[in-house]
């Protein structure tokens, strides 16, 4: 670590002002405050300083996504075994390698676009390179179905730096949240390779590896599709070689899905990383839950063969699909979410009910957590104002009995 | 005498500094509406020409006759008349394109380009350059109209006036049109990237 330093040191007075790469400067400051906690110090004035800052969050955040992340390099590699019929040939590395090298360009591609349109702009406006990519680098693949190709990733990334957060003033000013815009440009610009039932397990070999000959009693369609096609009778759900499913596999996530999705357990390990750091907000979180929950009861208070979504019982609904990611990786982005306390129980809360009313009741999106975070994402400002100007209205009228 | 310099001016000036569209932000509406394709976005810009110079005629030629307090209506009478005939043409001559524009060529009436050109150089300009006006800002907001036509049309429907361009070859390589450049809301971010390229050519154009 000491000799990276001193390198580091070395290398400085050539990025300074006058030196020979001094416009180069933001790209070195980024990747020296990247690896070490700058030096600077406040000048004037008191001011207490935590010793976390936007960078140091942001690494905290990725380790949060590291369950989901491997997990779904697994699962990626468990649905493709299957879906060949060659699961017990396998062994756990040969499945996790599988997946490692089917997710990993997507990681690349994701990485490359978004940091390459932050260094460019940062360059062109003299500012210092933002961290906020970071975390939005990693989000996107976990997002998206493992076979949606790379170059729509890339465009999709493209479009969602630039229209969704340069525009808007970078880091910490994007009114939406970054990753969900890449998704959301991806759904409705190609919605052959987001959706349907060929995009979310790969049943074609990667690099050379897994090649095989897909079983014949395969169907790709992950649950909440399965759910969307359903008519009639009773709801089964069932796995890409039709055994039926539970609630505890809904929980453990070996379905088909996005790729960090579709376990539960993975996300949840992560949810108690950023709530034991104090990262992200406990309000929201639970309240995204509850609200899922009450709307999922309500849904199957009156289940429906019209609406099949309303069949599943409310613990479903929460494990299923990208709902508990969104809870806990989505609606706790502190940028685009309401900061207000009263007003955090109030937007996630709306989160977890719109999620679960597109789910149930728009039988055009199978999935709705997406679009219900993008949605509340707009209201977070006005729920806040609300908030407090009615602490403002509160506290004159204590003024006034006194 | 007819194209003097003041005359170019006002013929041309709505072309780029003081577009109706990218500059005074009107007629937005429209340009959302109908630039899916090319051949709507083209017919629509020369009716929507013809109406707006037009009706700037004859409002000039009644300015001096038409009593303040209901000018308003007056100018609705006019430009409802004239947008029927328009309508009436398309429906006769090219009525797939008329099927296709539907509502949008009856909804020139409510165009906030009209309004504002009969309001704001009509009624207090002679009938030639109040012609020219109409013409120039007709042209701006056709252009614009076409402008973003072409890409919407291009990177969402892979044709251009219904010609396919991109070559078979790129979708055999993976390629997909981009679905989101059929709806609206990427009509409204083609807008906003001509603007942004527009104020970075005039930057007297750029607000503090």
């Amino acid at each position: 670590m000491k000799t990276l330093r001193n390198y580091l040191d070395k290398i400085k007075p050539n990025f300074m002002p006058g030196g020979k790469w001094a416009m180069f400067r933001s790209v070195f400051e980024g990747f020296e405050t990247f690896l070490y906690v700058p030096a600077t110090t406040s000048r004037s004035g008191v001011h207490i300083h935590d010793s976390i800052d936007t960078k140091r969050t942001m690494s905290v955040v990725i380790l949060a996504l590291m369950p989901a992340l491997l997990f779904g390099m697994y699962n990626v590699g468990y649905q493709h075994y299957l879906a060949i019929g060659e699961l017990s040939a396998v062994g756990f590395w040969t499945i996790f390698f599988f997946g490692f090298l089917a997710v990993l360009p997507k990681i690349i591609v994701s990485y490359v676009v978004g940091l390459g349109i932050e260094f460019v702009v940062a360059q062109w406006r003299g500012h210092e390179i933002q961290e906020g990519f970071l975390v939005s680098g990693i989000l996107i693949p976990l997002i998206v179905p493992v076979d949606t190709p790379l170059w729509m990733i890339a465009v999709a990334t493209a479009f969602a730096v630039i229209f969704a957060k340069e525009v808007f003033g970078g880091t910490g000013m994007n009114i939406f949240n970054v990753a969900l815009v890449t998704r959301a440009f991806l759904f409705f610009a190609y919605p052959s390779k987001m959706s349907g039932d060929e995009v979310f397990v790969r049943t074609a070999d990667t690099f050379g590896l897994g090649a095989g000959r897909v079983v014949d009693t395969f169907t790709g369609a992950t649950p909440l599709g399965q759910v969307a096609t359903h008519s009639g009778g009773d709801l089964v759900l069932h796995n890409i070689v039709g055994e039926p499913l539970s609630t505890l596999d809904y929980f453990l996530g070996l379905i088909p899905g996005s790729i960090g999705e579709t376990s539960m357990l993975a996300i949840l390990l992560g949810a108690v990383v950023l709530l034991w750091t104090g990262i992200a907000s406990w309000r929201v979180m639970l309240s995204v839950f509850v609200g899922g929950l009450a709307m999922g009861a309500l849904a199957s208070l009156f289940p429906s063969t019209v609406y099949p979504g309303s069949m599943l019982s409310p613990i479903d609904q929460i494990c299923l699909g990208g709902f508990a990611f969104a809870a806990v990786f989505m609606a706790t982005d502190p940028v685009t979410g309401a900061r207000t306390r009263t007003g955090q129980y109030i937007y996630g809360f709306l989160i977890g009910v719109i999620a679960i009313l597109i789910r149930v009741y728009n039988t055009g999106y199978p999935e709705g957590a997406m679009l219900a975070v993008l949605l509340m994402n707009v209201f977070a400002p006005l729920i806040d104002y609300f908030v407090v100007e009615g602490n403002i209205k509160r506290r004159l009228k204590r003024a006034r009995k006194a | 005498m007819l194209l003097s310099k003041k005359n170019r001016e006002i013929l041309l000036g709505p072309l780029s500094r003081n577009n109706p569209v990218i500059v005074q932000v009107l007629g937005i509406c429209s340009a959302l509406a109908v630039t899916a394709k090319l051949e709507p976005a083209f017919v629509m810009a020369i009716s929507v020409t013809a109406v707006l110079a037009f009706s700037n005629v004859i409002i000039s030629l009644l300015r001096n006759t038409i009593p303040g307090s209901i000018r308003i209506i007056v100018q609705l009478v006019v430009v409802a008349a004239l947008v029927i005939i328009v309508d009436q043409v398309l429906k006769a001559y090219a009525y797939d394109v008329s099927k296709q524009l539907s509502v949008f060529v009856g909804l020139i009436i409510t165009n906030c380009i009209l309004m504002g050109r009969l309001e704001a150089f009509a009624l207090g300009h002679g009938p030639w350059e109040s012609f020219l006006d109409g013409v120039g800002n007709g042209i701006g907001y056709g252009l614009i109209l076409v402008i973003v036509a072409f890409f919407r049309e291009l990177l969402g429907s892979g044709t251009l006036f219904g010609y396919p361009v991109v070559p078979q070859c790129l979708y055999d390589w993976g390629y997909q049109n981009n679905g989101l450049m059929i709806l609206p809301p990427m009509a409204l971010i083609t807008v906003a990237c001509i603007i942004w390229v527009h104020r970075l050519r005039n930057k007297d154009l750029q607000e503090k």
